[in-house]
């Protein structure tokens, strides 16, 4: 496992091998090695890593003063995201170490975790992919959930039934997308396909779980 | 739109496309691939459209077939199979999107612009 924090800039379109492809543009790194877990020390292998670096000033009024501290302890500079990311190899890696996209590489498959866009209070439609009824031809149903249950028995709703409500807004991950540029020059991943959050919302791109 | 999107975008640019117009007639040269051969096909019809931006920009070439039958063709300019793109004739219109062609009966006659 390996791991990079950045931002999701957006989308465009990217020729390779005369193929069209639709990537999400992400600017990713440099982060530091803040603190380093292993499981010999009885917890589990893992690098946390700090994204975004801020000057003193700045970090004393965006950060609180138990983070800000720990970047003192550990004579680094401060950052403004911290994120853990699990890695097998906690090894070869240094507290105050930089790491850069160049750990991708094209072609590789990797997971992306996100928080996804928020959607608000949505209907059953959106929410759920209920067909709802149709638009005209005199039909009374149109974006309604239709029938919720049997009647006297059971005498109630089932738990989880699909229903309105908040959607969207929650961390997510998708899986097993593909690598398709690698531009380290200026921090860039292209990655193909969409990936949950709006344009620079934080990302969190890891190797694939599942290949 | 960010600058660091333009720039992953810079190197799919393409310079040899001729700066083209909605009006213009054009012959468009694309590489098909028919199993494992490869030749070149041409299109050739007035630009009624020109639209988006960086690497997803296209233009839309129509061209009445056989039997009158209305072509239009997409064709993003950084496409890789476009071989290339000649300007026959620059059309002289007062509209950026010329969808009222498409209705015309007959013969569609574009002025002529000079420039």
């Amino acid at each position: 496992m390996k791991g990079i924090i950045g931002r999701k800039l957006g989308m465009t379109r990217i020729y390779q091998d005369g193929r069209a492809f639709g990537v999400t543009v992400i600017k990713a790194g440099p982060c530091t090695v803040v603190q380093k877990k292993s499981a010999e020390e009885g917890e589990y292998d893992a690098l946390q890593l700090g994204f975004e670096e801020l000057t003193k000033e700045r970090a004393r009024k965006v950060l609180s003063k138990p983070i800000y501290q720990r970047f003192e302890h550990a004579k680094l500079k401060p950052h403004r995201v911290l994120r853990e990311i699990k890695v097998s190899n906690v090894t070869d890696y240094k507290v105050g170490d930089v790491i850069d996209v160049g750990i991708f590489a094209d072609g590789e498959i990797v997971d992306v975790t996100s928080i996804s866009k928020g959607k608000g209070f949505s209907g059953v439609m959106k929410r759920w992919n209920f067909r709802g009824g149709e638009a005209t031809r005199g039909s009374k149903f149109h974006r309604e959930m239709g029938s919720m249950g049997a009647g006297t028995d059971p005498a109630k709703i089932f738990k989880g039934k699909k229903m309105p409500g908040r959607y969207g807004g929650v961390r997510m991950t998708v899986q097993n997308l593909k690598v398709i540029r690698v531009d380290a020059e200026n921090g860039l991943i292209a990655i193909n396909g969409p990936v949950p959050g709006a344009r620079g919302s934080l990302v969190v791109v890891k190797s694939s779980r599942r290949p | 739109m960010d600058q660091y999107i333009r720039a992953l975008e810079k190197e799919h640019m393409r310079e040899d496309i001729p700066e083209l117009r909605p009006g213009d007639t054009v012959r468009v040269y694309v590489r098909v691939r028919e199993g494992n051969k490869e030749r070149t096909q041409t299109f050739e019809g007035f630009i009624i459209r020109i639209r988006g931006s960086g690497t997803g920009r296209s233009f839309t070439v129509r061209r009445v077939g056989a039997a009158g039958v209305g072509v239009e063709r997409v064709f993003p300019f950084s496409c890789p199979s476009l071989e290339k793109v000649q300007v026959l004739r620059r059309g002289k219109v007062r509209r950026a999107k010329l969808y009222y062609l498409r209705d015309v009966k007959g013969k569609v006659k574009i002025k002529e612009r000079r420039s």
